[in-house]
């Protein structure tokens, strides 16, 4: 374990934003302390740590908050730099960046429409999705990893897709993850979940399967919430 | 209008855009604070060029820096890019300490979360209420008003002295911003709510590495017309 300070860690057990900090975390061995948030009912630490967003994960570093994961995760490679996560030449943590960004920018929003559509939107959702699938699954051609033989930043902002969008697609009972249409993207799902610091590190997946249909009933039914 | 300049032997540098975007704007000061030789390859308005298509096949948006042919996009990024490679010309754009670095990031993140999706509402290049965007602009200058006085007073810029990541990020919608204020009759930058930030913007758009790219107000708002045309 390497220690470097306080370190404590807000969070929320089934939030795929909380769990890729906790990656980096684990990769670099650093020692860490995690509070539990309630997201129905926020602590005062977490409105006073983060008044902006009041989201998860803040993390603390000797008393300091860092929100927002992205910066959560550059703000870890650059404090503790052995095992970096982010590659050393400019041109490669462009690449590094841009797909992390995509994966915010795109990816999310298009899970997020095939999960809560209906009927005749279904197909079209399902399309978008498939195109982002379609442009990882390119980029992953030849390689184990996003950042290459190893798990980098890209990895740990994508690694929610091995995961979570599986869970997606059995509450919402949809299935894209084919792995004649995205043969690399589904390997690196494999890959992405042996890596022992992943691996040890995911929530429950029935646990997390039963809180995201509670999520799913809550948003169809008040929709504009 | 942007300012092209020489770029030194062996650098190619193509930034491929259009002056009137706030993304490219950002791009072509973080050059100019680096003294780095670029060429604009003009976007035509309504038209993706090819080589566009083919430097940014994923997004197909500008701007596109192209750097000795390699393509890196989205603006932000393109401007840490810029940092990294040409370290040690010109001024440091994002901070050395790595928690003013999170600080530099939270807020551009914040900005691009809130600016593109209420300022072109505004010029009617997106649809959405307009009431919703007016009010989102108003939450966040005053949260960069905020931020300035608790980081930034007595300094000229939030990067301190010279132009930094927050600058870049910010000023850059300060064109569009005051075409906006021009054409609802609303004062975003006021000297009474944000006395530091008019301060801050009249350093910014005066800087050396900023007079010549930030687009003209008034060409803005001609601009603008071909979005009113359309609705």
């Amino acid at each position: 374990m390497v220690s470097g300070g306080e370190v404590k860690l807000f969070g929320m057990w089934a939030s795929p934003a909380v769990r890729r900090v906790e990656w980096a975390l684990k990769l670099k061995g650093i020692k860490y302390e995690y509070v539990e948030e309630d997201i129905s009912n926020k602590s005062g630490a977490l409105v006073q740590y983060n008044p902006i967003n009041k989201q998860v994960p803040v993390l603390l570093h000797n008393g300091k908050p860092i929100v927002e994961s992205l910066v959560i995760l550059e703000y870890i490679d650059e404090v503790w730099k052995h095992h970096p996560i982010l590659p050393k030449d400019p041109y490669e943590r462009a690449m590094a960046r841009f797909w992390a960004a995509y994966s915010e920018d795109k990816c999310r929003d298009a899970v997020r429409r095939v999960f809560f559509a209906e009927g005749g939107e279904r197909a079209k959702a399902i399309e978008c999705l498939e195109e982002t699938l379609r442009a990882l699954d390119g980029e992953l051609e030849g390689k184990e990893f996003f950042g290459g033989e190893n798990i980098g930043f890209s990895d740990l902002v994508l690694g929610w897709m091995a995961f979570w969008l599986g869970v997606s697609e059995e509450v919402a009972s949809f299935e894209v993850l084919d792995p004649k249409k995205f043969p690399w993207f589904t390997s690196w799902i494999d890959n992405f979940l042996q890596v022992p610091a992943i691996k040890e590190n995911l929530p429950p997946r029935d646990k997390t399967v039963a809180f995201f249909h509670g999520y799913r009933r809550l948003h169809l039914a008040a929709p504009n919430c | 209008m942007i300012l092209e300049r020489m770029a030194a032997a062996g650098e190619v540098v193509k930034l491929v855009g259009s002056w009137g975007s706030p993304f490219v704007v950002r791009v072509g000061i973080a050059l100019h604070l680096k003294g780095v030789g670029y060429e604009l390859l003009q976007e035509e308005f309504g038209k993706k060029s090819e080589i566009l298509l083919k430097s940014n096949p994923v997004y197909k948006k500008m701007p596109v820096l192209i750097h000795n042919g390699k393509p890196i996009c989205e603006s932000m990024i393109i401007v840490e890019y810029v940092d990294e490679v040409w370290a040690s010309a010109g001024p440091s754009i994002l901070p050395a300490d790595p928690y003013e670095r999170a600080i530099a990031r939270f807020w551009a993140a914040y900005i691009d979360d809130k600016l593109p999706s209420a300022v072109p509402i505004l010029i009617g290049a997106l649809e959405g209420s307009k009431e919703q965007a007016i009010e989102q602009i108003f939450t966040t200058v005053q949260l960069l008003e905020d931020a300035f006085t608790k980081c930034c007073k007595g300094k000229s810029f939030f990067g301190g002295e010279t132009i930094g990541y927050i600058d870049i990020a910010f000023g850059s919608w300060l064109g569009g911003l005051k075409a906006v204020e021009k054409m609802v009759g609303i004062k975003f930058i006021d000297g009474e709510k944000l006395p530091l930030l008019v301060g801050w913007a009249e350093r910014f758009c005066s800087n050396d590495a900023v007079v010549n790219i930030m687009p003209q107000v008034d060409m803005l708002i001609e601009f603008s017309k071909v979005f009113q045309k359309k609705n």
